[in-house]
C-alpha cells in the first residue's frame, strides 16, 4: 500500500483553485521532488499533506501505518528564527513533541532519540551552541535532526537549500540522499531542477494550470521537462 | 537602609503594591519572552491603550473598572492576534489603529465627565494608591496560572515560539496556545496598568526579555533570567520611587533602561571575546 495517496485532489488558496484533480502516490523509500513555478500551488499542497488545509475535493490517504502527525517537516526558515536564543539540543528535542501528549517534560528515551539524530547529522559537538550563532548550513542540519525526531518514515522538506551557498547545498543534498537510502521516504519541494534530476526517484512538476507526475525517467522524457527548461540540464 | 525598608513594609498600601508588582512583573517577563521572540511586542503596547480606554469609560459610567477592563482587553487581544495572523490589515498597522482609537475614546470619555474627579494622570502613568485588595487577589491567581502554564506547557511554548509551522505540522494546537498566551497577557496588562500606568506597562513585557537575550543563548536561560531581571528591577524601582519620591512606574522603567545598557555592554563584550 502507498504511504501517501492523493485522488482527484483539488485545493484552493484564498478562494482560487490552484490545484485541480491531482492524483499521485508516494511509496515507502521513494524520493519525490515537487518542482514548479511560483504560484503553482506547491506551498498549498504542502499544507494539505500536513493536514493544515482541507481539500476542496478529492482525498489524501495515508497508508503503511503513517500517522498524520508523524511527518518530519522542515519548513522554510523565518526571519524571527535566525536570531532565536535556543540551544541546538533544545531545538532538536522539540521534534519529539508529537509523540508525547500532555506530559510536561521530556523523558530519557526522548533525549536518547534527540542524541541519536544529532549524531546522525554530525551536529553532536554543536549541541550546547546557540542556534543563532550557527551558519545557514548548520541551522538546516539542526532543523533536519528535529524533523527526524518527529518521524521514522517520511520527511517533507520545503525548499531546504534556499539561501545556502553551492558547497553547503551539495553537502545537504548528499545528506538528504543518505537519509533516504537508510529507508526514510523523502518529499522535497524545490526550485532546483538539477537536484530533482540528480536525486529524485519520482517528480511532481506543477505549472499554473497543469501538473505532471511520474518516475524520473518518465519525467525526463516528458513535455513537462522540456517546459521546465531553464535549469533542466542533467548532471 | 533597614529603617526605610521597615517603614515601607509598615504601610499596607505599599505592601499591596509590592505584592501585586512582583507577581505582575514575573508574569509579564515570562509571557514577554514568547511575545518578543514571536515579534508580538507591540501587542502589549496596543492592549495597554485599550485598557486605558476601557478604564476611563468604566469610571465615567460608574462601573467597576476591572470588571469592564479585563473582558474588553481580552477581546482586543484575540482580535489583534487574529489580525496579525490573517493579514488583511498588517499586524503593526492594526495595532496602531486599535490603540489610538481606544486612547481617543478614553480621552473623550474623561473630558465629557469634566465635573467628576477623574485623575487621568494616574491612569496614564500609574499610581501605587490605586492598587486595591481585589487586585492583590486577582494578581495572586493570575501569577499562579501563568507559572503553572509555563511549567506544564514549557516544551510546547518553546515549540510554537520557535517554529509555529513545525509545531502545527506535528500536531500541536498552536492556535490554542497562542490564545492562552494572549489571554494571560491581557489580564497581566490590566492588573499591572494600575501600578505602572497604561503608557509604561508594556516595558515590563519587553525589557526583561530583551536584556536577557543580549547575554543568554538558550531559551531556558533567557526565560529564567528574564523572570529574575523583571522582579529585581521592579523592587529596585519601587525602592527608588519611595526614597526619591518619584512616580513608581517611571522609576521602574528607568531601572530597566540601566539594566538594558549593562546587559547590552556585557553582550557586546561576550560576542567580541567569542570571535577573538
Amino acid at each position: 500500500m502507498a504511504l501517501i495517496k492523493t485522488e482527484n485532489l483539488t485545493l484552493s488558496y484564498e478562494n482560487m483553485t490552484v490545484i485541480k484533480d491531482m492524483s499521485f502516490e508516494v511509496n515507502s523509500g521513494d524520493y519525490l521532488c515537487i518542482v514548479g513555478e511560483n504560484g503553482s500551488g506547491k506551498s498549498t499542497l504542502v499544507k494539505a499533506l500536513l493536514s493544515l488545509k482541507k481539500p476542496v475535493d478529492g482525498s489524501i490517504t495515508f497508508g503503511d501505518g503513517l500517522l498524520r502527525r508523524e511527518i518530519g517537516y522542515l519548513p522554510q526558515q523565518t526571519n524571527a528564527q535566525r536570531d532565536f536564543p535556543a540551544s541546538v539540543s533544545e531545538v532538536v528535542i522539540s521534534g519529539c513533541l508529537n509523540s508525547r501528549g500532555i506530559r510536561p517534560f521530556y523523558s530519557p528515551r526522548e533525549r536518547e532519540i534527540a542524541a541519536e539524530n544529532m549524531e546522525r547529522l554530525g551536529i553532536t559537538e554543536l549541541k550546547k551552541r546557540s542556534y543563532r550563532d550557527l551558519s545557514g548550513g548548520q541551522q538546516q542540519r539542526v532543523l533536519l535532526a528535529r524533523a527526524l525526531c518527529a518521524t521514522k518514515k517520511l520527511l517533507l522538506l520545503d525548499e531546504p537549500v534556499s539561501g545556502l551557498d553551492p558547497m553547503v547545498t551539495a553537502e545537504l543534498y548528499e545528506l538528504i540522499s543518505s537519509i533516504n537510502k537508510s529507508g526514510v521516504t523523502v518529499i522535497m519541494v524545490t526550485h532546483d531542477m538539477s537536484a530533482a534530476l540528480n536525486y529524485a526517484s519520482h517528480v511532481l512538476c506543477m505549472t499554473e494550470d497543469n501538473w505532471f507526475f511520474g518516475s524520473l525517467d518518465d519525467f525526463v522524457a516528458s513535455d513537462a521537462a522540456a517546459f521546465m527548461k531553464g535549469g533542466a540540464v542533467r548532471g | 537602609m533597614g529603617e526605610i525598608i521597615a517603614e515601607m513594609f509598615s504601610a499596607p498600601v505599599l505592601v499591596r503594591a509590592l505584592i501585586v508588582g512582583v507577581l505582575v512583573s514575573l508574569c509579564a517577563a515570562l509571557l514577554g519572552v514568547s511575545l518578543v521572540l514571536k515579534r508580538y511586542s507591540m501587542i502589549g503596547d496596543g492592549l495597554s491603550h485599550v485598557g486605558f480606554g476601557a478604564l476611563a469609560v468604566a469610571t465615567v459610567m460608574n462601573l467597576a473598572p476591572m470588571a469592564v477592563a479585563i473582558p474588553v482587553v481580552i477581546l482586543a487581544a484575540f482580535l489583534l492576534l487574529r489580525l496579525s495572523s490573517n493579514g488583511k490589515i498588517k499586524g503593526d498597522a492594526a495595532i496602531a489603529l486599535i490603540s489610538t482609537s481606544a486612547l481617543a475614546i478614553g480621552v473623550m470619555a474623561v473630558s465629557m465627565s469634566s465635573g467628576m474627579n477623574v485623575d487621568i494622570n494616574s491612569y496614564l502613568f500609574g499610581s501605587i494608591i490605586s492598587v486595591s485588595g481585589g487586585d492583590v487577589v486577582i494578581s495572586v491567581i493570575l501569577a499562579l496560572a501563568v507559572l503553572l502554564m509555563f511549567v506544564f506547557f514549557y516544551t510546547k511554548i518553546f515549540a510554537i515560539t520557535f517554529d509555529e509551522s513545525f509545531a502545527k505540522a506535528t500536531g500541536t494546537n498552536a492556535n490554542l496556545y497562542n490564545m492562552l498566551i494572549a489571554l494571560l497577557t491581557a489580564v497581566t496588562i490590566v492588573i499591572g496598568m494600575r501600578l505602572m500606568g497604561s503608557m509604561l506597562i508594556s516595558s515590563l513585557i519587553i525589557f526583561p526579555a530583551l536584556c536577557s537575550m543580549r547575554v543568554f543563548r538558550s531559551f531556558k536561560s533567557v526565560t529564567i533570567c528574564s523572570a529574575v531581571i523583571s522582579v529585581a528591577t521592579f523592587v529596585i524601582g519601587m525602592f527608588i520611587s519611595y526614597i526619591a519620591d518619584t512616580p513608581c512606574g517611571a522609576s521602574i522603567v528607568c531601572v530597566n533602561i540601566v539594566f538594558f545598557v549593562i546587559f547590552f555592554v556585557i553582550g557586546a563584550v561576550m560576542s567580541r571575546s567569542r570571535k577573538a
